[in-house]
């Protein structure tokens, strides 16, 4: 009883947290940071899903909260008939030959042995790279040339983008399965360093492959699940709560749309973490943690090992492929080189580390005050370096450095926070029960 | 005289860039190498350990330049070098007092090692952003070539030239003095010899005698001296950018795998597979092909395997064959 109440102690500092944003900042900010803490707190969930159940080193992060953010795009955007009509046919058959190969290649694994299927698979899968070049090409040029300045790519499905919540997941899952399946059963350096390695690949496809996602032209204007503030604020019924709780109507519609955010993202999260205590709680997660404290023992007594740890690294990084799908819809537009390596894969590390590995609500919590520090950093930091450079004449050389990279500080910190919650309180904020 | 053009062409474009590449992935590699091979762990601050050894180098140049000292037609780097090493050894000596030294107390797993690396990596990003900020560092100076296109193409009549710059230069006469002088001490002296055979077998290297302490430092020197020589030498050759050192982090890790971790002699040939491997598969081969070919059969397009922005999938995909066929490595470094 008196852990739970510390736990629910900790939410409740977070929550006045917020409060005081709210009060000395304003609300609006207040809420952005709630948004983005409530996606954090999904990713880490993902994160937690891999290490903490598993002890699965996920070092890409980022590829698959991107995967996510591409299944945003390529769901929600209108179709674009033009580029289509001029490249749409070759490249479903620079597709169906890529297919063909990849079904030939899994066919001559099967059927032959020895020197005879190295040789086949190599010239097998030569002859298909270049036949699937001959279309793809061309295609790429004509779709890219079609109209290049608004669009230049195929453009998407035009659902609604809730859909791509879960196909950013299915995305991510696939991502996983490749990944799994070449890495798992070896090191789990292995795992860490071949996740490093398809993150870098699937950004840098979203850089290159304008046809698909206008590479670094990026895609914005996203259709929003939401009301946009525009027509709360040309609605008479908010416009008239306006002005009985006298508030400006621009303040009021952005919170409101924020609010609607926060309510839809707040049911992902509960939803995600209510299966992923069950998980945790069943069989299935009581045998995973047994591989994870001891694969050998585990092992002997008739547990799938490596297909436990395909199972549960596919689950984590479908969960990661949702968040990252969320951030793209809170985003409102697909920028590919907002993805960066320090921000999308080490920070949910560290909020991870120091929520408590192996337990939900720890990773939950984990993500919003990471989260929220990070933010807040910001202005803590310049206040503080403001503060010890007061003594320094105004225009010091010294002390307009100091200033200007008191921005990195919390890189700094991220990294000392890290490091001593894994030396000193090495099970986190809310440890594993 | 095509075949020769064809092959200048060849060597310019391919073979000496993919050289300079291969040296510096080599050193990175055999940092990384080395810290496996001893502490085993993969440690993920290697980047930034690069990075910061390149900026304390930078700074010091920029303070000789200042004094007015150079070394005429050699940067001034080289110079600044030893002073970079030194600063690069003293952080590491520290981080590892403070972080790893309780780690290893503890006989964590490598994982556990693995994620301190995370926040050491972190904590040196920001170190390097602090003091130097994020932006493009130029801090080569002296002559720009050894031999210019132009020089080149005088001497020898040719109608493609070849120049070869000077970074290039002292980037594998460089590496070359590291390697050896590193085998030289590996296996010639008496410290060399006790860290691989701390290396090999841990307990019987104690049971001799071996002090664990010293060898885990020592390791920590030489991979500071070699990450410092790394990225000066991959700075002076394209420029000092923090982000840069974080990305080059998979090309050094997968050098170090292809080669065998453990094995120094697995890293460098690792280096040079990835290196001449991404240059191979992303350079364009027409103008060659044109040279080669008859006029009728001269290709229209670039004749380009891969386009140069997909340099890391070269480096991943040689990884994935590696761990698919062979996990342990060209030459069977300590695996699975």
């Amino acid at each position: 009883m008196s852990i739970n109440m510390r736990n629910i102690s900790m939410f409740a500092v977070m929550a006045v947290l917020f409060v005081i944003v709210g009060q000395l900042q304003s609300w609006s900010l207040s809420l952005a940071i709630l948004n983005l803490c409530l996606i954090s707190a999904i990713m880490a969930l993902g994160v937690n899903i891999q290490w903490g159940y598993a002890g699965l080193l996920n070092v890409g992060v980022m590829g698959f909260a991107a995967l996510g953010g591409v299944a945003g795009v390529l769901i929600s955007t209108p179709p674009v008939p033009g580029a289509w009509e001029a490249g749409g046919g070759l490249m479903l058959m620079a597709l169906v030959c890529f297919l063909i190969t990849i079904a030939l290649i899994i066919f001559a694994y099967a059927k032959l042995r020895g020197r005879a299927r190295v040789w086949s698979i190599t010239i097998i899968g030569i002859i298909g790279y270049f036949i699937a070049r001959s279309f793809f090409d061309p295609a790429v040029d004509a779709i890219e040339r079609f109209d290049s300045a608004a669009t230049g790519f195929l453009g998407g499905l035009g659902m609604p983008i809730i859909f791509s919540w879960f196909v950013g997941g299915l995305l991510a899952a696939g991502a996983a399965w490749l990944v799994g399946k070449i890495s798992l059963g070896l090191r789990s350096d292995y795992l860490a360093i071949a996740t490093l390695g398809i993150s870098e690949i699937i950004i840098a496809m979203m850089k290159n492959e304008d046809w698909l996602t206008r590479g670094v032209k990026n895609v914005i204007g996203l259709p929003r699940p939401v009301p946009y503030e525009v027509d709360i604020q040309q609605s008479e019924y908010w416009q008239g709560i306006a002005q009985s709780w006298g508030m400006s109507i621009i303040d009021l519609s952005s919170i409101v749309v924020k609010l609607s955010y926060a309510y839809l993202f707040t049911i992902v999260l509960l939803f995600v973490l209510y299966l992923s205590e069950k998980a945790l709680n069943s069989p299935w997660g009581r045998m995973m943690r047994a591989i994870r404290d001891n694969e050998t023992a585990a092992e002997a007594m008739g547990k799938d090992v490596k297909g436990r740890h395909l199972q549960v690294f596919i689950l984590g990084s479908a969960v990661i492929g949702i968040a990252g799908a969320m951030l793209t819809t809170l985003d409102g537009q697909f920028t590919p080189a907002s993805y960066q390596p320090l921000r999308f894969t080490f920070l949910i590390w560290v909020m991870v580390i120091v929520g408590g590995s192996g337990n939900n609500w720890g990773a939950v919590l984990g993500g919003f005050v990471i989260w929220f520090f990070w933010i807040e950093a910001e202005p803590m930091g310049l206040w503080l370096m403001d503060a010890l450079t007061s003594g320094l004449a105004e225009d010091s050389p010294l002390r307009e450095h100091l200033l200007k990279s008191a921005a990195h500080m919390r890189l700094m910190t991220m990294g000392i926070i890290l490091l001593l919650v894994l030396r000193f309180t090495p099970r986190g904020l809310i440890p594993e029960k | 005289m095509d075949i020769l053009n064809a092959f200048v062409l060849l060597f310019n474009f391919v073979v000496i860039p993919g050289l300079t590449y291969g040296c510096q992935l080599a050193l990175g590699a055999l940092g990384v190498t080395l810290i496996y091979g001893i502490l085993r762990f993969s440690n993920f601050a290697h980047g930034e350990t690069m990075a910061f050894g390149t900026m304390a180098v930078i700074l010091f140049t920029w303070l000789l330049q200042g004094w007015g000292v150079s070394l005429g037609p050699v940067p001034t780097a080289l110079l600044a070098l030893p002073v970079g090493i030194l600063c690069a050894i003293l952080l590491l000596l520290v981080s590892d007092k403070l972080v790893y030294k309780f780690y290893r107390k503890q006989k964590s797993t490598p994982v556990i090692y693995l994620i301190a690396s995370l926040g050491v990596m972190f904590f040196y990003n920001g170190l390097i952003r602090f003091v130097i900020g994020p932006d493009d560092r130029i801090f080569t100076d002296g002559e720009r070539f050894i031999f210019t296109a132009r020089q080149f193409k005088e001497a020898t009549g040719l109608e493609q030239g070849m120049s070869f710059k000077m970074t290039q230069g002292i980037t594998v006469f460089v590496t070359v003095i590291c390697v050896a002088a590193l085998f030289w001490f590996l296996t010639k002296t008496r410290t060399g010899k006790s860290m691989r055979a701390y290396s090999d077998n841990e307990d019987l290297a104690l049971l001799s005698g071996i002090n664990p302490d010293r060898v885990v430092m020592i390791a920590w020197i030489l991979t500071a001296a070699l990450a410092t020589i790394a990225g000066t030498l991959y700075g002076l050759d394209k420029s000092f950018k923090p982000f840069t050192y974080l990305q080059i982090l998979l090309p050094i890790f997968a050098a170090a795998i292809v080669g065998g971790l453990g094995s120094p002699l697995g890293a460098i040939a690792g280096g040079f597979v990835i290196a001449f491997s991404e240059v191979f598969v992303t350079f364009a081969y027409k103008r060659v092909l044109g040279y080669l070919l008859p006029e009728s059969l001269e290709p229209s397009g670039l004749v380009q395997l891969l386009s140069t922005d997909y340099k890391f999938a070269v480096s991943f995909a040689i990884l994935v064959i590696v761990l698919l066929v062979r996990p342990t490595g060209i030459f069977r470094g300590q695996s699975i």
